[in-house]
C-alpha cells in the first residue's frame, strides 16, 4: 500500500521553509507561515497515530518508489514504533520552537524559522527512511541547516562551535557510509531490511558495528566524543539548543536500534561491554562534570550527555539480561527504557533550554551567579523551572522517571553493579539539577537586573504549559506510549539476540 | 585513405568547429573591429549549436575511422557535448570581467576555440598522434590565455611557469609514446596491449611511468601540481576559469583513452603509480587548501584534492571506476564553474574579488551569489543533497568494490578535512559582517545563468540518477 501521509510530512515543512524564506522581510507573514506550517506538520501526526498499530512490528504507512535505479537505492519511507515516536517528536517540538522565538529573535528572522522547518522536514526523513541511502542523505543535509542555526543566531564564539559541531558530526558520518557501500556491494541493495538480513562473518560485523558507532556515538554523543556538544549548546540560539538536545541526539540512539546492533549483533554481543563502560562513564563522569558548571545551558548539556548515557546503556543490555537469566524474556526491558528515556529526554531538554532561553532574554546571561531568587518576580515561571528539573532528576509522576527506572531495572537483571552505578544518577542528577534551582530560582533577588524580571507572558506560558503537560502526562501514563512501541521493540529485540554467524 | 560519408559525418564536431573557428576569426577581423562584444555573441551562438551537434550524434557502438586514428563511441560524444556546454557557459561568465578589464579581443574567443578543438580531438583519440596533437591544441591555446593580459607582469609569470613546465610534461609523454612505440612498432591504442604481450618488462614500466607523470600533470595531481595554484592566483581570472574547468574534461579523456583503453591488460602496473599520485593529491591538496587566504589559491588547492578523487576512480581499474570518474569530472566542472562565476561577478573595476576576506558578510550584501556560493561549497565538500555527495560516493564505491579499503578510508578522512576550508567560505559568507559595502554588479544575464547553474547542482544532488546512468552507459562495463 501507498501513502503519501509521510511523504508530507518531511517535505511540507522542507517546502514550505523555503517559502517562508522567500517572504524575506516581511517578518510578521514570516513568523505566522512558519507556525502554521508547524501546525499544519503536527496535526498530520494525528492520522499518522491514530492509524498506527502498535502490535506488529512491520512498518506501515509505506511510500516505495523509484529513486536511483543505479544503485538499488529507493525513496523508501515508512514507521515503525521505534521511528513513530520520534517522528511526534519532531513535529511537537518544532512547534514550540516557533513559537519560542517569537520576539526573541530579531535578525533574519525569515531565515531563522526557514532553517527550523527544513531541518524538520530532514530530520523527520532521517527517522521514516527505510532505504540506508536515504537516510544518510537526510542524515547529512540535516547539518547544513544546524550548521547556519548556530553559525548565524549563536553567541559569541559560536563559529569554532559550530565548525566543531560539523566537523565532529561529519567525521563520524563517513564512517559509517563506508560501511553502508560495503554492505551494499555485498547485497547490492541498500534497503535497511536487507542490510539487516544479510550474512556477515565476526570479523565483518565488528568493522561495521564500530564504524556505526562512531557515527552515533559522536551523535548521542558519548563519551569521550562529547565534547562538541557543550560547546554548540552554549553558542547555540536557543531554538537550536532545543532541538539539538531533544532531537537531534535521539539519532543517535535510533541509529544504534536501527543499524548498528540489527545488522551486526554479533559484534553488539561482543562490544556490549565497551558499550556498557562507555555509558556508565558518560552517567557517573560527566554527572560530576555537571556539577561544577557556571553556565546554565552548558550544565543542561552534560546533562544531557548523562541522560543519554541511559539510552546507549539499555540498548546493549539485552545481550547481558540474556547472559545472567538465561532466556530472552525481559530482555527487551533495556530497550523499552531506552526508548522512553530518548521521547521523556526530548521533552525535558527541550523545556529546559526553553526555559533558560526565558531568563536569558530577559537578562542576557546564561552564568548561574547572574541570577538568583528569580521565583520572588516570577512565580509561574519559577513554578515551571521547578517541575522541569524534578523531571530532569527523575522524580516519580514525571516522564524522566519512567525511561530511567525501566533501564535501571533492566541493568539490574543483567549485572547488580551496572544497576548500582546508573543509579548513581539519582543522587548526581537530583545533586545538579536541584543546585542549580536553588542558586538561579530560590533565594534572594540576586541583583537588580533579576529584580526587574517579569513574569512569562501568554505566549511563553503556552510553550512551557504544552510542555509541562506532556512531561507529567508521559510520566503517570506511558502506556500508550509503550504499546505503540510493542511489536516493534519485540522483533528488535530477537533481531539483536539472534546470530548471524 | 579513403573516407565515406558516414566518417565525415561521425567527425562532424571537430569539423563543424575547425570550419566556425575561422569564421569566427574573419568575423572578428571585418565586422568586430568597433565592438568585440559582437564576437562573443557569435561564438556563444557557434558553441551552443556544436554542443547540440554533438549531442544528437547517434552513435550506436565504437567506431574506429580515418585510419584507426579516430574514435567514436558514446563516450566522445557526451564528452564533446559536455566540453562545447561548459565552454559557453565559462565564456558567458567571463564576457563582462574581459570587457571591464579592457581584454576582451576576438584573440580571446578564438583562442577558446582551439582550446576547446584541442579537448574534442583528445576525446576521440584513437591513435597516440591523434591524442598528441589534441594535447598540445589544448595546451598551447591554454598557455595562450593565461598570458592574454599582457600588460600583467603576474599573469606573464603564470604563463611562464605553466608554458615551461608543461613543455616539459609534453616532453616526458612524447617519450613514454616513444618508447612504448619502440617496443611495440604502433602507434595504434588499440594494438598496444595485443603487441605488449604478458610480461613487457622494465621498459613498459619507464613508458608507463613518463605516460602516467604527463597525465598527472595535465590533471594537476601531486607532485606535477605546482603550476595549479600560481595559474589560478596569477591568470586574468577568465582564464583562469579556462584552465581550471573544461580541460579536465580533457584530461579525462587522455587518461581514459591511453591506460584505461589502450593499457588495460596493465592495469596494476599504472595504477599503483596512480594510487600513489592521487592519494597524496587528496592529502595535499586539502592540507594546504586549509592555510590559503586567497580564494583563488584555495579553489587551486581544491583542486588538486579533487583531481586526487578522479584519479581513485582510474585506480579502481574497473568500468565502474572509470564511469565514477567521469561522473565525478562532469559535477567537479559544474561546480567550478559556477564558483568562479561568483569571483567574476564580484570583481569590480580594479579590485578582484579573489582574497577570502572579500567574501565576509556576502549574504549581506547578495544574498543570491552568497546562496549559489555556499551550494558549491557544500556540494564540492560532499554533503548531500548536492552533487558532490554522489561523486564521492561513487568513488568510494568504486574503490571498495576493487578492494581497496584504504584507499577508500582515506579518501572519506581528506575529505573531511576538506570539509573545514569550504565551511570557512560558508562562514565568512554568513557568519561575518561586511567588511565594505561597495555595490556588487548587476549582470542580469549572467545571474540567471549562475542560478540555474547552482540550481543544477542542486537537482543534481536530488535526482542524480539521469546523470548517474548516463556516464555508466557510455563507460563499457561501467
Amino acid at each position: 500500500m501507498q501513502t503519501t501521509l509521510l511523504s508530507l510530512l518531511i517535505w511540507l515543512p522542507i517546502v514550505g521553509g523555503f517559502l517562508v524564506m522567500a517572504l524575506g522581510a516581511r517578518v510578521a507573514a514570516a513568523r505566522w507561515l512558519a507556525l502554521l506550517i508547524s501546525v499544519v506538520t503536527l496535526a498530520l501526526c494525528v492520522p499518522l497515530y491514530a492509524g498506527f498499530d502498535g502490535s506488529t512490528a512491520a512498518f506501515q504507512f509505506q511510500q516505495n518508489l523509484p529513486w536511483i535505479p543505479a544503485f538499488n537505492a529507493r525513496y523508501s519511507i515508512g514507521v515503525d514504533g521505534i521511528a513513530l515516536p520520534l517522528i511526534i517528536l519532531t513535529a511537537f517540538i518544532t512547534v514550540p520552537v516557533i513559537i519560542a522565538a517569537w520576539t526573541s529573535v530579531t535578525k533574519r528572522v525569515a531565515q531563522y524559522y526557514a532553517a527550523f522547518l527544513i531541518m524538520e522536514g530532514l530530520m523527520i526523513g532521517v527517522f521514516s527512511a527505510m532505504d540506508a541511502l536515504l537516510f544518510y542523505f537526510f542524515w547529512e543535509a540535516m547539518l547544513i541547516p544546524m550548521f547556519l542555526i548556530i553559525g548565524i543566531w549563536g553567541g559569541p564564539r559560536r563559529i569554532y562551535a559550530t565548525i566543531k559541531f560539523f566537523l565532529y558530526t561529519f567525521l563520524g558520518s563517513v564512517f559509517m557510509l563506508v560501511a553502508l557501500v560495503y554492505m551494499y556491494l555485498q547485497t547490492q541493495d541498500y534497503s535497511i531490511a536487507a542490510l539487516q538480513a544479510m550474512p556477515l562473518t565476526l570479523e565483518e560485523q565488528r568493522w561495521i558495528f564500530l564504524a556505526f558507532f562512531a557515527a552515533f556515538a559522536v551523535k548521542v554523543p558519548m563519551w569521550p566524543v562529547h565534547t562538541w556538544l557543550p560547546d554548540a549548546h552554549v553558542e547555540a540560539p536557543t531554538g537550536g539548543s532545543v532541538v539539538l538536545a531533544a532531537i537531534m541526539l535521539k539519532m543517535g540512539g535510533y541509529g544504534l536500534l536501527r543499524f548498528a546492533l540489527p545488522i551486526a549483533p554479533d559484534a553488539g554481543r561482543e562490544l556490549d561491554g565497551f558499550v556498557i563502560t562507555l555509558s556508565l562513564i558518560a552517567v557517573v563522569y560527566i554527572g560530576f562534570v555537571a556539577l561544577v558548571q557556571q553556565d546554565m545551558k552548558k550544565l543542561i548539556a552534560y546533562s544531557s550527555i548523562a541522560h543519554m548515557g541511559f539510552v546507549t546503556l539499555g540498548a546493549v543490555l539485552a545481550y547481558d539480561i540474556v547472559g545472567a537469566t538465561g532466556s530472552p524474556a525481559g530482555a527487551g526491558m533495556g530497550l523499552d527504557g531506552a526508548m522512553v528515556q530518548m521521547i521523556s529526554h526530548g521533552l525535558i531538554s527541550g523545556a529546559m533550554f526553553l526555559c533558560v532561553g526565558v531568563m536569558y532574554d530577559r537578562v542576557h546571561s546564561r552564568e548561574i551567579s547572574a541570577y538568583g531568587g528569580v521565583i520572588n518576580k516570577m512565580p509561574i515561571f519559577g513554578a515551571f523551572m521547578v517541575l522541569f528539573s524534578m523531571a530532569n532528576s527523575g522524580l516519580p509522576g514525571t516522564s524522566g522517571f519512567v525511561g530511567e527506572f525501566l533501564v535501571v531495572l533492566a541493568a539490574f537483571k543483567a549485572n547488580f553493579w551496572y544497576a548500582a552505578l546508573a543509579a548513581t544518577t539519582l543522587i548526581l542528577g537530583a545533586a545538579y539539577t536541584l543546585w542549580l534551582v536553588k542558586r538561579v530560582i530560590f533565594g534572594k533577588v540576586g541583583n537588580h537586573h533579576v529584580a526587574e524580571m517579569k513574569d512569562v507572558d501568554g505566549r511563553e506560558f503556552l510553550v512551557l504549559g504544552v510542555l509541562a503537560v506532556s512531561v507529567v502526562l508521559l510520566g503517570v501514563w506511558p502506556a500508550p506510549l509503550l504499546d505503540m512501541m510493542r511489536g516493534s521493540i519485540e522483533h528488535l529485540t530477537q533481531m539483536i539476540l539472534a546470530t548471524k554467524l | 585513405m579513403t573516407f565515406t560519408t558516414n566518417e565525415i559525418w561521425l567527425a562532424l564536431p571537430e569539423i563543424y568547429l575547425t570550419t566556425a573557428l575561422c569564421v569566427v576569426l574573419l568575423f572578428d577581423l571585418f565586422f568586430a573591429t568597433k565592438n568585440p562584444g559582437r564576437t562573443a555573441t557569435l561564438t556563444l551562438l557557434v558553441l551552443v549549436v556544436g554542443a547540440v551537434l554533438a549531442s544528437r550524434q547517434v552513435i550506436a557502438d565504437r567506431q574506429v575511422i580515418l585510419g584507426g586514428m579516430y574514435v567514436a563511441d558514446r563516450l566522445s560524444s557526451l564528452l564533446k557535448t559536455g566540453a562545447f556546454l561548459f565552454t559557453a557557459m565559462a565564456l558567458f561568465y567571463s564576457r563582462d570581467y574581459l570587457a571591464r578589464r579592457g581584454i576582451q579581443k576576438g584573440e580571446y574567443y578564438v583562442l577558446s576555440l582551439t582550446a576547446l578543438l584541442g579537448v574534442l580531438v583528445l576525446a576521440s583519440a584513437a591513435n597516440m598522434v591523434t591524442l598528441y596533437v589534441g594535447v598540445e591544441l589544448l595546451s598551447l591555446s591554454l598557455y595562450a590565455l593565461v598570458a592574454f593580459d599582457r600588460d600583467s607582469g603576474v599573469a606573464a609569470e603564470a604563463a611562464m611557469k605553466y608554458f615551461v613546465l608543461g613543455a616539459i610534461a609534453s616532453g616526458t609523454l612524447l617519450y613514454g609514446m616513444s618508447i612504448l612505440y619502440g617496443m611495440t612498432g604502433t602507434l595504434d591504442l588499440g594494438a598496444l596491449t595485443a603487441r605488449l604481450g604478458d610480461s613487457p618488462g622494465l621498459g613498459f614500466t619507464l613508458a608507463i611511468a613518463f605516460i602516467v607523470s604527463a597525465i598527472a600533470f595535465k590533471f594537476g595531481a601531486v607532485p606535477f601540481h605546482m603550476w595549479v595554484p600560481d595559474v589560478y592566483q596569477g591568470a586574468p581570472t577568465a582564464s583562469a576559469m579556462m584552465v581550471a574547468t573544461v580541460p579536465k574534461l580533457a584530461s579525462f579523456a587522455m587518461a581514459f583513452r591511453f591506460l584505461a583503453e589502450g593499457l588495460m591488460a596493465q592495469t596494476p602496473q599504472w595504477s599503483q603509480m596512480l594510487a600513489i599520485l592521487a592519494t597524496v593529491s587528496v592529502i595535499a591538496g586539502n592540507l594546504i587548501a586549509i592555510a590559503q587566504t586567497s580564494l583563488l589559491r584555495m579553489l587551486a588547492y581544491s583542486a588538486i584534492a579533487n583531481v586526487g578523487f578522479i584519479l581513485f576512480g582510474f585506480v579502481a581499474g574497473s568500468g565502474a571506476g572509470f564511469s565514477s570518474a567521469l561522473y565525478y569530472t562532469i559535477a567537479y566542472v559544474l561546480m567550478t564553474l559556477a564558483a568562479f562565476a561568483i569571483v567574476l561577478i564580484s570583481s569590480r573595476d580594479g579590485c578582484e574579488a579573489t582574497e577570502l576576506d572579500h567574501f565576509k558578510g556576502l549574504h549581506q550584501r547578495d544574498p543570491l551569489l552568497a546562496g549559489a556560493m555556499a551550494a558549491v561549497m557544500f556540494s564540492t565538500a560532499g554533503v548531500p543533497p548536492f552533487v558532490g555527495f554522489w561523486a564521492k560516493l561513487q568513488i568510494i564505491q568504486a574503490l571498495l568494490a576493487s578492494g581497496h579499503l584504504t584507499l577508500a578510508l582515506i579518501a572519506v578522512v581528506a575529505s573531511v578535512v576538506g570539509a573545514f576550508y569550504y565551511l570557512r567560505v560558508v562562514w565568512l559568507m554568513y557568519f561575518e559582517a561586511p567588511a565594505e559595502q561597495p555595490p556588487l554588479g548587476k549582470a542580469p544575464g549572467m545571474r540567471l545563468v549562475l542560478a540555474i547553474n547552482a540550481l543544477a547542482v542542486l537537482a543534481l544532488g536530488i535526482m542524480p540518477e539521469q546523470l548517474l546512468a548516463l556516464c555508466r552507459q557510455v563507460i563499457p562495463g561501467g
